[in-house]
């Protein structure tokens, strides 16, 4: 009797587990379908006419581009050399960025004479488009790595230091209250409580951050630069080659998803005692 | 709240019932000195109450077990805030642990146990600072009734071993009846004393036993009607 039910139960439990596999295998299928599908039309777009490739390009240019930048080298040197430049631009104004983010939205958060005094400034250099500093940090550092990483850094800054400050301030009172009468000290409940309660929101910031320190590296390498993706770009804006335009995004799109691969492993080891996420039935 | 005076004996168990509102939270807010009173004073031993007294122990009404640390750590916290040597800390949690009936789950994180298992940890993580005060917010309130009546029990016990002052505000008068020395009825705000009870009640006391006494629905019957006073507009 209780051996049917035991069979029943497995039963049931293959089969779930079979719709589950199937279901990941459909998403896959559709997935690379989708980009199959929008690459051949815009292909047969360029070959039959409909578009003009000195404007749209086409992906077998583009790809060509790709392999002759790897093969080849680019105008101003080997593409990994140029990556690199750039991608050491945008790490260190990432970290730079986010450390000061970090720092400065949990003291701001945690003394309240210092955030009525600061909260007038941060908003109205929050509210300048930060892009335009670009020029600025060309003419302090030159036309070399540091006002790139300068670029980064204030793009990155505000970002993380809105959601740390958010995050302090949104610390649930009653752990605060609990961590003061078992004894702690103001800088224990700092450390203890209220960093680790601000840290999804701090890490929620990470994601969105990379992408803008990237934006901050790229736009400050078209101002003026040396070397660079976003150089490589602007080169390509230059000679009208809409292939390098779109070869030099392609790289830095797989560039911002590596990051982004990097910074979800990093937010599923620092926030493992979270329960799973609710997952809502057919949007998952 | 206004011209509240209430004194708790060393190691009574000190129950106040009152009215939705009346202040019952406040008291116990002042009295730990997270929220100081506006005027007059509170004092503790005699000494006036001016910063937070590590002599008290308070469980909230709330979750307030910390998510991101597992059992073992959780415990620890009180000793480790205190400066003890965080392997000490660490054996003397893991002992509270077992006495609050959670070995096993020292490397459990909050979420995944249940609601009552959470106010285990919340209980050990009190009683191991080894409280002289205990205040208690309707620390049972959010459990269903089954879980309540275990812990209950549990509290009683851990009670009996170091005879703290317990001062426990509840809004269900079986629970301040079935655990205290002394039920203290508050009238609706501003609060004042209304009334006070001695309960007979003998100890150790088998809850569920002490609630079938005639004594214990005489008292029962007579707080309700003190209460309903309050509460009726």
């Amino acid at each position: 009797m209780s051996n049917t039910l035991q069979n029943n139960l497995s039963a049931a439990e293959a089969e779930t587990i079979k719709k589950i596999k199937f279901r990941n295998k459909l998403i896959f299928i559709l997935r690379i379908a989708l980009a199959v599908g929008t690459l051949s039309i815009w292909e047969a777009a360029v070959r039959f006419k409909f578009l003009d490739p000195f404007f749209f390009s086409q992906p077998s240019a583009i790809v060509d581009q790709l392999i002759v930048w790897l093969t080849e080298g680019t105008s101003q040197g080997p593409l990994m050399y140029e990556l690199l430049i750039t991608l050491e631009e945008t790490v260190l104004g990432f970290l730079i960025g986010s450390v000061l983010g970090i720092v400065f939205g949990v003291v701001l958060g945690r003394n309240k004479l210092a955030a009525d005094v600061f909260s007038i400034y941060i908003k109205m250099a929050n509210a300048i488009p930060r892009v335009v500093l670009g020029s600025i940090f060309i003419i302090i550092f030159g036309l070399g790595m540091w006002s790139k990483v300068a670029l980064a850094v204030v793009m990155v800054f505000f970002v993380v230091f809105g959601n740390a400050f958010q995050g302090v301030i949104e610390a649930d009172r009653n752990l605060i209250a609990n961590a003061y009468i078992l004894g702690a000290t103001k800088r224990q409940v700092t450390y203890t409580v209220v960093i680790p309660s601000a840290l999804s929101w701090i890490l929620a910031s990470l994601h969105v951050s990379f992408g803008f320190a990237l934006v901050g590296a790229v736009v400050g390498e078209f101002l003026g630069s040396r070397h660079g993706i976003g150089l490589l770009i602007a080169t390509a804006q230059g000679s009208f080659n809409a292939a390098g335009v779109f070869a030099a995004m392609i790289v830095l799109a797989v560039v911002a998803l590596g990051a982004e691969y990097l910074l979800t492993l990093l937010e599923n080891k620092l926030l493992k005692w979270r329960p799973a996420q609710f997952v809502e039935q057919g949007h998952g | 709240m206004r011209d509240m005076s209430l004194t708790v004996q060393e190691g009574e168990f000190c129950a106040i019932v009152g009215p939705t509102g009346c202040g019952k939270s406040t008291t116990l807010g002042m009295i730990t000195g997270l929220n100081p009173p506006s005027t007059g004073t509170v004092r503790v031993f005699g000494k006036e109450v001016t910063g937070i007294d590590p002599r008290i122990g308070f469980v909230f009404q709330a979750d307030a077990v910390f998510p991101w640390k597992n059992v073992i750590d959780n415990v620890s916290l009180g000793p480790i805030y205190r400066g003890m040597d965080k392997e000490l800390a660490k054996e003397k949690a893991a002992e509270w642990i077992r006495r609050v009936g959670l070995a096993g789950f020292e490397y459990h994180y909050p979420h995944q146990l249940s609601g009552g298992m959470r106010k285990r940890v919340a209980l050990a993580q009190t009683f191991i600072n080894e409280p002289k005060i205990l205040l208690m917010d309707e620390p049972f309130s959010a459990l269903d009734v089954q879980t309540r009546a275990l812990m209950q029990e549990e509290l009683l016990g851990l009670w009996s071993e170091k005879k703290a002052s317990v001062v426990f505000v509840t809004h269900d008068i079986e629970e301040a009846l079935a655990l205290a020395d002394r039920v203290v009825v508050l009238s609706k705000g501003p609060a004042i004393v209304k009334s006070s009870y001695e309960i007979p009640l003998s100890r150790p006391r088998h809850i569920l036993e002490a609630r079938h006494t005639p004594e214990f629905m005489d008292l029962s019957k007579r707080i309700w009607t003190d209460l309903k006073d309050e509460v009726t507009i």
